[in-house]
């Protein structure tokens, strides 16, 4: 028994010995690797260090990354932080500090290819690593460069990862990663069947590189995992330099070609047995060229005929680069239910959008529509008043440093600098051209321009700031596609008060029955004791306070300038023009209809939004002709017409 | 018996003296005839100013007489200008390039031509092909053709569908507003084919006439302009006065009394937006070979509104007055503007007149539309005092 013992223990002796070979030994293995490496040769120190499972290897591939491996002399590596121009070295497996003159080693600099070797390496160390932080890294740097090599670490280390989101985070990058990497068809496949409901923009990512193509052509019928066959008609020209470029067609020649070849071949005031002068003529150049290619001077003519059946007698497709077809035939109906769900998505991003535009239009408009309806009167000055509540809002943030607070400051203070502004300018201007429609739009653009003017002089031509408040700022994401900021939704929500706090007034209140009386017959509202002369100055200074509120609101989004107003007046009298006069409701349509249709010609040409404007107005002339006085229009005689 | 035009009208014979007389003075005194009190970029202001007179009586025509308060006239006389200058441009550019490939060896295809023509007009924008509308820019005769019929046509449309629908007042006002901004909207983009932002330019250099200074050419321009006023100004007057005028202005008075009088009011409305879109279209076209530039942003609506502007200051309902309003309010707009005019010094402020030209011009509109209903033109009642 004691012999059986004591060859054990020299057995175990032996292979602890030999596992004691350290970390040194294996970097002197690969010494001139690890010296000069290059992103080609690092692969194999890196899999024999990763290999051998020693714990010092992870701080090793740092401090390489980070140039703290420095070699001396005789050919041994060391850890070292410069002192001067000493250096203080580690042993890297004794760590047994020593100081010595800095010029016996030499410092390993590894170029950026190879850092990012040894930082994929390291990536399997850190996933595993105590600190939480150093995981997050080390999965974003996995999101950003997905490899083969990182899968199966990262499955490894799912399992044991304590914070619930990362471990989550983990499965699906795992997921993402075996759909490209997995060994076996049916784990792929497994694994892109999963991805159908997911719209990120990661998913889609990931199934368009499962599913990338390349061009090809051959004159049979392609072998392989074809994606589609293409019509080589749909553009005639890149389909033939394909061909040039594969050698299997001569290059097309051009007019310019054509021409340069004709120039270079002048001999004695002609070529191609034609005189320079009858050169104007396209069909004699071709025919001195033709006489040029029999003579073999210049490279033969590719007419469009030729062209034409060299293409036919082709066939151009695009195959993928991913052999297995189970594989494409999954990934492409995968990318087909995303892409589905992301259309529906991005509608619904889109009436989000709209609805958010519809609010806007809506706030600004509806001090106009009051106004127009009560008194007939277009307020051109109307943007002028918008502006005017954005600047109260803006010199009240000089003032309140904080922002909520300044909100609250300005939000009433904009009402009442308006409101007066809007009660002046109706007894000083309006009031005397009662009955003269036409007069007081003109009146009323007078004041506009001064005013803009007057506010470029005072505030200058540059934009001010009008800040939300912190809590405002952000958005609500609900997935890659849909989210919205909560400034837009704020604004929304005071479009919803303010429709309510109008809609109460008028319905409710005995000012809103006078209003409406005065509305639909000034002349039989006065004879029933309701004057209209105050209702008028009241309504108007109402339609000009709610402006100034929505000039803050639309400040905080917007930029604050003098010219503000001139952006939102045009939208407003278009909203006022369709939506009907009169008629919150019909303001209401009016605004929601222009939002709606602007976001929609924006979504269907992003590119240009000046088309989208363009359109609007020429989709609103022709309203117009069917509905002249607008979506919700005043029923019976009314005495304005 | 009846009398003769001329008779009911003698403001017209004093209009055309006035502005004969002037004529030649300033042709005297320009640079071309040697005596050179008056330079000729002031020449060129006077040239673009009677220009402006002439869209200005358009304006009054449709707005003072039959009271349609169009915001969006100055788009006809912007499409005149861009009409022109298509043949303009073009012309001078083939004149430019094409002994340039003559010279080279082998001469080039009509096709050769073309392209370059196209790649020197637009590769500022980026592209070198012809766009569909320049289709016959290289013929002088259907540019002008052009200048005409398409502000004619875009005029008879718009209106057949606004008159059409009774639409009339503020709501009419706004969509030709609507129209203008659209308009220059389209033309600001790239794809519109005539070069967006960057316009076209170099319309002051004539095709044909290269070697003739600018002096001689902005006369000639001057005196052009001079002539299209004078005759438009009688024809005009023509127009209004007579069985026509009275209906155009009933028209203006109370639309609803017309109809029911039996007259078809939509036509007499449609007639007279349409003839006075041609005017502004020639206006347009003689307007900017004189400015030698036209480019999207003339069209904006501000600039209909300030032609308003101009008729109400001058005087509506009468030719004279629109005449007036255009021809003062614009040159003062140029002089405060361009800094002629001399700084108030208030000891705590100093008022530049480049910072409160708009100011003075917003509130002297209000005053004017308050106080003045009858803008300038009212104080020549005071001269010529009927017998009650």
């Amino acid at each position: 028994m004691r012999h059986v013992f004591l060859v054990l223990a020299l057995w175990l002796s032996t292979l602890a010995a030999a596992q004691a070979e350290g970390l040194q030994d294996i970097l002197q293995k690969h010494a001139a690797e690890v010296a000069k490496p290059s992103r080609k040769n690092v692969g194999v120190v890196l899999d024999a260090l990763v290999s051998s499972g020693l714990p010092k290897v992870p701080l090793f591939l740092e401090h390489w990354s980070d140039k703290n491996i420095w070699q001396r002399a005789d050919g041994v590596f060391f850890f070292a932080k410069v002192n001067g121009s000493q250096l203080s070295f580690t042993d890297l497996d004794s760590d047994k500090v020593a100081i010595a003159p800095k010029s016996g080693f030499k410092q390993l600099k590894p170029n950026g290819g190879v850092r990012r070797a040894i930082g994929t390496s390291l990536v399997q160390f850190q996933l595993s690593d105590p600190n939480l932080e150093r995981r997050e890294n080390a999965v974003a740097s996995i999101a950003r460069r997905p490899e083969a090599a990182q899968l199966a670490p990262l499955l490894a280390s799912v399992a044991g990862e304590t914070d619930a989101r990362l471990k989550a985070r983990k499965a699906q990058l795992a997921n993402f990663l075996s759909a490209r990497f997995a060994k076996r068809p049916k784990d792929r496949i497994a694994a892109i069947k999963s991805m159908t409901k997911d719209t990120s923009v990661e998913a889609r990512s990931t199934l368009n590189q499962i599913l990338a193509v390349e061009p090809g052509v051959s004159s049979e019928q392609p072998i392989g995992n074809i994606a589609r066959i293409l019509d080589p008609m749909k553009a005639p020209d890149a389909f033939y330099g394909q061909l040039v470029d594969a050698g299997l067609a001569n290059p097309m020649t051009p007019p310019g070609a054509i021409r340069a070849a004709l120039k270079d071949n002048v001999i004695d005031g002609r070529v191609g047995g034609f005189g320079l002068a009858q050169l104007s003529n396209p069909d004699i150049r071709k025919a001195a060229y033709l006489q040029l290619a029999t003579k073999g001077s210049v490279p033969a003519l590719v007419t469009e005929q030729t062209l034409t059946k060299a293409l036919e007698q082709h066939v151009f497709f695009e195959v993928y680069t991913e052999k297995n077809p189970e594989i494409t035939a999954a990934a492409e109906a995968a990318l087909g239910s995303v892409e589905s769900r992301v259309a529906f998505a991005q509608t619904v991003d889109l009436a989000l959008d709209g609805m958010s535009l519809a609010s806007i239009y809506f706030l600004a408009a509806i001090g106009l529509a009051i106004t127009f309806g009560v008194m007939g009167v277009i307020n051109m000055a109307h943007g002028e008043f918008i502006m005017m509540g954005a600047y109260t809002g803006y010199v009240v943030q000089l003032f309140v440093p904080d922002y909520t607070l300044s909100l609250i400051v300005a939000l009433p203070l904009a009402f009442a600098i308006t409101f007066g502004a809007g009660v002046t300018m109706e007894r000083l201007v309006i009031r005397h051209l009662y009955h003269r429609p036409l007069e007081t739009l003109l009146a009323t653009f007078g004041i506009s321009i001064a005013l803009q003017q007057l506010a470029k002089n005072i505030f200058g031509t540059q934009a001010r700031p009008l800040t939300s408040p912190g809590w405002l700022d952000g958005a609500w994401v609900i997935s890659d596609v849909i989210q919205i900021s909560y400034i837009r939704i704020a604004i929304f929500v005071m479009a919803l008060l303010f429709l309510a706090l109008i809609v109460f007034v008028l319905k409710r209140t005995r000012l809103g029955l006078e209003v409406r009386a005065v509305t639909q017959n000034p002349g039989m509202a006065a004879s029933m004791g309701i004057n209209p002369d105050r209702i008028n100055m009241l309504t108007f200074g109402l339609g000009s306070g709610i402006a100034g509120i929505a000039g803050v609101a639309i400040g905080l989004y917007a930029k604050v300038t003098s010219e503000m107003g001139a952006d939102y007046i045009v939208q407003s009298f278009m909203t006022v023009v369709v939506g009907g006069v009169g008629n919150v409701w019909g303001t209401l349509a009016g605004a929601s209809l222009i939002g709606f249709f602007q976001k929609g010609i924006e979504w269907l040409n992003p590119s240009n939004t000046l088309a989208a404007q363009t359109y609007m107005i020429l989709f609103i002339i022709l309203f117009i002709q069917f509905r002249p006085k607008g979506i919700v229009a005043l029923k019976g005689r009314v005495a304005a017409d | 018996m009846q009398k003769t035009f001329i008779a009911q009208n003698p403001s017209v014979l004093w209009f055309l003296a006035t502005l004969g007389l002037f004529t030649c003075i300033v042709a005297l005194m320009s640079e071309a005839t040697g005596v050179d009190l008056i330079s000729t970029s002031f020449l060129k202001t006077l040239g673009k100013t009677l220009c402006l007179c002439l869209i200005a009586i358009a304006m009054d025509v449709v707005w003072g007489y039959c009271g349609i308060l169009s915001l969006g006239h100055f788009a006809f006389f912007g499409i005149g200008g861009y009409a022109i200058g298509m043949w303009l441009m073009y012309a001078r550019t083939e004149a430019i390039v094409v002994p340039n490939l003559m010279a080279q060896t082998i001469p080039p295809t009509p096709q050769e031509i073309s392209d370059a023509i196209g790649n020197q007009i637009f590769g500022v924008v980026g592209s070198s092909e012809f766009p569909m509308i320049w289709t016959f820019a290289d013929n002088l005769l259907v540019q002008m053709l052009m200048v005409v019929l398409v502000p004619g046509f875009l005029a008879l449309i718009f209106g057949w569908l606004a008159f059409r629908s009774r639409v009339t007042g503020v709501y009419l006002s706004i969509l030709t507003q609507a129209m203008t901004l659209a308009l220059s909207l389209y033309l600001f983009q790239n794809d519109s084919g005539l070069r967006g932002n960057n316009g076209l330019s170099g319309l002051q250099n004539i095709p044909g006439f290269e070697g003739a200074p600018q002096a001689t050419i902005s006369l000639v321009f001057f005196v052009a302009s001079a002539f299209a006023l004078a005759f438009s100004y009688v024809f005009f007057a023509w127009v209004v006065s007579g069985k026509m005028g009275s209906v155009v202005k009933g028209i203006r008075d109370n639309e609803a009394r017309v109809r029911f009088l039996g007259y078809h009011v939509e036509s007499y409305k449609l007639f007279i937006f349409t003839i006075t879109a041609i005017v502004s279209g020639i206006a347009g076209a003689l307007y900017y070979p004189q400015a030698g530039i036209i480019n999207p942003g003339e069209i904006a609506p501000i600039a209909s509104i300030y032609l308003a502007v101009w008729v109400a200051i001058g005087g509506r309902g009468r030719l004279y007055g629109a005449v007036i309003g255009a021809a003062f309010v614009s040159l003062l707009s140029s002089w405060f503007t361009g800094g002629g005019a001399p700084d108030i010094n208030l000891g705590f402020y100093t008022v530049q007149w480049t910072d409160w030209w708009l100011v003075l011009l917003g509130v002297s509109f209000v005053a004017v539309t308050l106080f003045f209903p009858k803008g300038i033109g009212g104080l020549f009642d005071y001269l010529v005092r009927k017998p009650s």
